[in-house]
């Protein structure tokens, strides 16, 4: 190995070689910039950098301080989720989609679902309470999205304490999932034809006790941030994309809705019974950072709101099934949450290990092999925190999926970047791609 | 499974044979806003009967198989044409069909009227020796990114897109990893001290 580095010189000491790196390249890049007489310079933020969201690169021209071209380049979480999916069974599936967005898995899942459902011919079978657990699972799941994009999106704006509060909140709800599913992300918890497994005993008298919880704890960011002087001056204004910008660029979510239109697939096109919820759709006509902030802010009540009205529906649903009828389709297994976690419930494990031989071939053979879905193509679509998330589905009547595709929201709203930041400083730039919310896993897939 | 071929089994329960869906046109009444959407088309756009190859309705959703020529026409009247109105493209999406000859390659437009609260989907064929397709980024700016997705995945080309670059895949990645002919796994990637190991094919339940 050689020694000699232009960039970093080193000498011997007492304790071993110690090597000091200067900055002999920005020096000579100053030189070189001085004599064009040019003051553009390009900056590549990322795609390492803590405010860009993940493994997110901007390439940003500058002229000063000032945006003059805005560019991201993305790839760099690439994991080849749809082109898994097509080698495992469609209940496989679930387990794929649910770490593509790993801030909202549920919103994946149950756009999954609800695509095989469809294929399948029983949208209508699915037990009204699996739905309605749905339906409050991904209510939680918008809570704590939402948590770590007005933490993060703080956290980058230099207020630090939002994020703890945050982040306190976000625990509650992970420790909901953990309760309820086993695990704190990717809980592969929503299944075609309803849910993996039912709620434990007591489990809504505890999410009654955390919303209540989660109410009065929203109230210190609110008070933290809405209204606050410096919090204004740095997203009012900040990352402006008006309603025609918005549909030209297929922009969906808070996004969109801080441009006034009042577009929420919950109510315009709603599924899982959310026609049977009361909620409101929160618009701000700002089109700006802090307009989307506020939706978000204000969404969490919302979401709080329909988490009740699904426990108060769970009450009445007590012991009603959470998986279609159908042998054929629902997995045999009674799965529960175990202290190591989610499984099968043993039970199931003394009936097909001990008594019936058909029920092991069963299990076998719908678990292994999987079931079939009819021949067609689906797209079917769910209000993720971050806009619509879309599936595309494709079966060619067989165990496995012929083509599974996303149109993830943070991919397409991602493009929207440019448009935001191009004229606007530097600094404003993490505020806007902080109010874009991107998630990479979801970009990427 | 394990080296047998056919489907290895010997149950009955995994040979079950279900009626496979005709791809044919579907026939009016189409039910639902799919009637509206369609006598709109036609009479905003003289040459539907021959721009558009066929109409599927299938699960309650609308398909639209448009000749690829014809394609950025009917995209333009379909956002222009004010009892239409179908302000969103939320992307395109391409699937690969190697056994139907002549028409490999499928790319598939989900369209959204926010106006009209309504869905359509555009699914257009083209041939694997011939793949390309006009971009639609002037008719909808954020198929931009998609496209260029599609591309990667597929070597989908779309003329006229301002810069049909991969987007998911490194640079000078070879291949196009969506294809039903690109295997998964199996693609020799540089590893310190390590090979790559051949793709699985023992799991085939087909």
């Amino acid at each position: 190995m050689s020694t000699t580095d232009s960039y970093a010189s080193s000498r011997e000491t007492t304790e071993g070689r110690v090597y000091s790196v200067t900055g002999g390249d920005w020096d000579s890049l100053v030189t070189e910039i001085g004599a064009t007489k040019e003051e553009r310079v390009v900056v590549n933020m990322g795609p390492q950098h803590p405010s860009t969201h993940g493994v997110l690169r901007l390439v940003l021209e500058l002229e000063g301080e000032t945006v003059t071209e805005a560019r991201s380049g993305i790839g760099y979480l690439h994991t080849g989720i749809e082109k898994n999916a097509e080698y495992r069974t469609w209940t496989q599936g679930v387990t794929f989609v649910t770490r593509m967005d790993y801030l909202a898995p549920l919103f994946n899942e149950a756009a999954y679902c609800l695509g095989v459902e469809k294929l399948l011919g029983i949208t209508n079978d699915v037990p009204e309470r699996a739905s309605v657990i749905r339906v409050m699972m991904m209510e939680f799941n918008r809570i704590s999205s939402h948590m770590v994009a007005l933490g993060t999106g703080a956290l980058e704006l230099g207020a630090l304490s939002p994020m703890i509060f945050a982040f306190r909140e976000r625990e509650k709800v992970l420790d909901i999932f953990e309760m309820i599913s086993g695990l704190r992300m990717n809980m592969a918890y929503i299944r075609p034809g309803g849910v993996a497994q039912d709620l434990p005993v007591g489990a809504v008298t505890r999410i009654r006790e955390t919303v209540k919880d989660l109410r009065e704890s929203f109230k210190d960011n609110a008070k933290m941030l809405i209204g606050n002087t410096i919090w204004m001056k740095r997203t009012q204004g900040i990352g402006y994309l008006d309603l025609a910008g918005c549909t030209t660029l297929g922009v969906t979510g808070p996004v969109l809705r801080s441009a006034g239109l009042p577009w929420d697939l919950r109510k315009v096109q709603p599924y899982s019974g959310y026609e049977n919820y009361n909620f409101d759709v929160i618009t701000t006509d700002t089109c700006d950072v802090y307009g989307r902030f506020l939706i978000k802010m204000l969404e969490l009540e919302e979401s709080l709101r329909i988490i009740e009205q699904a426990c108060d529906k769970l009450d009445s649903l007590e012991g009603a099934p959470v998986m279609v009828a159908d042998k054929k389709i629902a997995w045999p297994s009674q799965l529960s949450v175990g202290s190591d976690g989610m499984g099968n419930s043993l039970d199931h494990i003394r009936e097909i290990m001990g008594s019936s031989m058909e029920s092991l071939i069963h299990h076998f053979k719908l678990v292994t092999e999987g079931f079939r879905v009819p021949v067609g193509q689906v797209y079917t679509a769910v209000e993720s925190p971050r806009g619509e998330t879309g599936v595309h589905l494709i079966s060619d009547g067989g165990t496995r999926p012929y083509r599974v595709h996303f149109r993830e929201p943070s991919f397409n709203n991602l493009q929207s970047l440019s448009a935001m930041c191009e004229g606007s400083f530097i600094a404003d730039v993490v505020a806007a791609v902080a109010s874009i919310d991107p998630v990479m896993g979801g970009v990427d897939r | 499974m394990f080296g047998a071929t056919g489907s290895g089994d010997t149950s009955g329960f995994g040979g079950l044979v279900r009626a496979q869906a005709t791809a044919g046109s579907s026939e009016r009444p189409y039910g639902s806003y799919f009637d509206d959407l369609a006598d709109d088309l036609e009479r905003a756009y003289p040459d539907f009967a021959d721009a558009i190859e066929r109409v599927v309705v299938d699960r309650g959703e609308l398909t639209l198989f448009i000749k690829r020529a014809r394609l950025e026409e009917v995209a333009r009247i379909l956002r222009d044409t004010p009892s239409l109105r179908f302000e969103m493209c939320l992307g395109v999406n391409g699937v690969h069909y190697p056994d139907e000859v002549g028409r490999e390659l499928h790319a598939v437009y989900p369209l959204l009227s926010i106006t009209n609260n309504r869905r359509v989907r555009l699914e257009v064929a083209m041939p694997d020796s011939d793949p390309h397709l006009p971009s639609l980024v002037e008719v909808w700016a954020g198929n931009n990114w998609h496209e260029r997705e599609t591309y990667d995945m597929f070597g989908i080309i779309f003329d006229g897109h301002p810069g049909l670059t991969r987007i998911l895949m490194p640079d000078d990645w070879p291949g196009h990893p969506q294809r039903k002919d690109y295997p998964l796994g199996g693609i020799p990637i540089e590893y310190k001290g390590a090979t790559v190991p051949a793709p699985s094919e023992r799991r085939t339940y087909r």
